[in-house]
């Protein structure tokens, strides 16, 4: 019998699948097996792909995955939609556009609900990118949730970003610069075979002029796709592989991997303390208690917080 | 406890998927996580589509008539794969008098045209196994 650390590594999907679910879950048992995975991590490129609502993230990781699947490479798929922050429940539906991939063994995608988790990822993403490393992958292509503004988390947890935009987005591409903009090492304008596209193209060419790069530290690149005429996987796939070897050229993977742990160490902090907070009856009480007072008016929030605290640090 | 994962797939030739998409809502208002497939899913994508979901429940739609091959198939490949643990339950246009057979196989309940959603997210919650 095989551990689940053995199977993991063995790149059996029903284990990876049973310990997402874990993962996703708090489960105590997966957190033993992810301290024992993690030596083997190390080995896959993170590829983050956010952009518009609509704008084609499922179709173009479709295409991209069949280009790099024709060079051999092993592909973990995350694809991520929003949960219902009312009922809890989640329709994913990211599968849709990769049907053909369901056939191929050396392809693995898993749809994931933000179950509450802000800035278009999902809480257990970080753990989801260890399993699928350690399982052998070469790369993990991680599709965030439709980008409004604020969903830019993906830059500190991928290798690179892929910003994804259409024609007829707007007046300008100006007009959406911040966070979005400021996040790419490849800017994607997908739909290319719409008219309108070589006007986008230009206002990004026009925008990166003036651009001084703050993430990445290298002048992003543009790439035009269309999912309809098949054009530019190619040339994207190209891109990919330049960037992630200047990142490894000057050393920068491990900064960037620097950053991804360092959100990762606060996430775990962040999920104990909440576990602390509401998982043990008495402190919940407490915490009811509390909140009780606050809306009476006998206690102020920051007053409250510290009655909180100083339980925790007990 | 974790939350209920549903895949809803649509096997086979067969276009109609209102009722798969209205089912899927419902059950999403339910607080359960649904994957949807897609059209045109062959068995095999079904099955390992449901393995890397780690899926409680597959809810086959068809309404082309083949689901005696196709249904049965799916749950064919499920007991293949050790997916016991699945409910495997179906909806579309399928002849009362089919059912029996159906359920022999494995699929564990039959929804017809008509069914109160409500109905299916009582079943779903009564009878998956976590």
């Amino acid at each position: 019998m095989k551990t689940v650390e053995q199977q993991i590594l063995a790149g059996d999907q029903q284990a990876i699948a049973r310990l997402i679910t874990a993962v996703e879950n708090n489960s105590p048992v997966a957190i033993d097996v992810m301290r024992s995975l993690h030596r083997h991590t190390g080995h896959a490129h993170i590829i983050g792909v956010t952009g518009v609502m609509g704008g084609g993230k499922s179709s173009l990781i479709y295409k991209l995955s069949s280009v790099m699947r024709k060079k051999g490479l092993k592909i973990g798929i995350i694809a991520i939609d929003p949960t219902s922050p009312f009922t809890g429940g989640a329709l994913l539906g990211d599968r849709i556009r990769m049907g053909e991939l369901s056939d191929d063994p050396d392809v693995f995608i898993r749809s994931m609900g933000t179950r509450g988790m802000l800035g278009g990822l999902s809480g257990a993403v970080y753990d989801v990118i260890e399993i699928l490393d350690a399982a052998g992958k070469d790369v993990i292509l991680i599709e965030t949730v439709g980008v409004g503004q604020a969903e830019v988390d993906i830059v500190k947890v991928a290798d690179t970003t892929i910003v994804l935009l259409v024609p007829g987005l707007g007046d300008s591409i100006q007009t959406i610069k911040a966070g979005l903009m400021e996040i790419a090492d490849i800017f994607v304008v997908n739909k290319a075979d719409k008219p309108g596209a070589d006007q986008t193209v230009a206002e990004l060419e026009s925008f990166l002029d003036v651009y001084a790069p703050t993430v990445s530290q290298r002048k992003p690149v543009i790439v035009s796709t269309s999912v309809k005429e098949n054009m530019g996987f190619e040339d994207l796939h190209e891109q990919i592989q330049l960037h992630y070897m200047f990142l490894q050229k000057n050393e920068k993977v491990v900064e960037k991997r620097k950053i991804r742990y360092e959100v990762v160490l606060v996430e775990i902090i962040r999920k104990r303390l909440m576990g602390l907070i509401y998982d043990q009856k008495r402190l919940t009480q407490t915490v009811d208690q509390l909140v009780s007072d606050v809306v009476q008016r006998k206690l102020d929030p920051y007053t409250a917080a510290d009655t909180i605290f100083s339980s925790l640090i007990k | 406890m974790g939350k209920i994962r549903v895949l809803v797939a649509k096997p086979g030739l067969d276009g109609h998927d209102r009722g798969a998409k209205i089912v899927a809502r419902a059950l999403r208002d339910a607080g359960m996580e649904v994957i949807y497939s897609g059209l045109h899913q062959t068995a095999d994508q079904i099955i390992t589509t449901a393995i890397q979901e780690d899926v409680h429940v597959i809810g086959l739609s068809l309404l082309s008539g083949a689901h005696m091959t196709l249904f049965v198939d799916v749950a064919t490949l499920a007991k293949k794969h050790d997916l016991q643990n699945v409910l495997i339950i179906g909806g579309g246009i399928i002849p009362e008098d089919d059912i029996p057979a159906l359920k022999k196989a494995g699929i564990s309940a039959v929804f017809g045209p008509g069914t109160p959603v409500e109905k299916i997210v009582e079943y779903i919650e009564t009878y998956v196994k976590r």
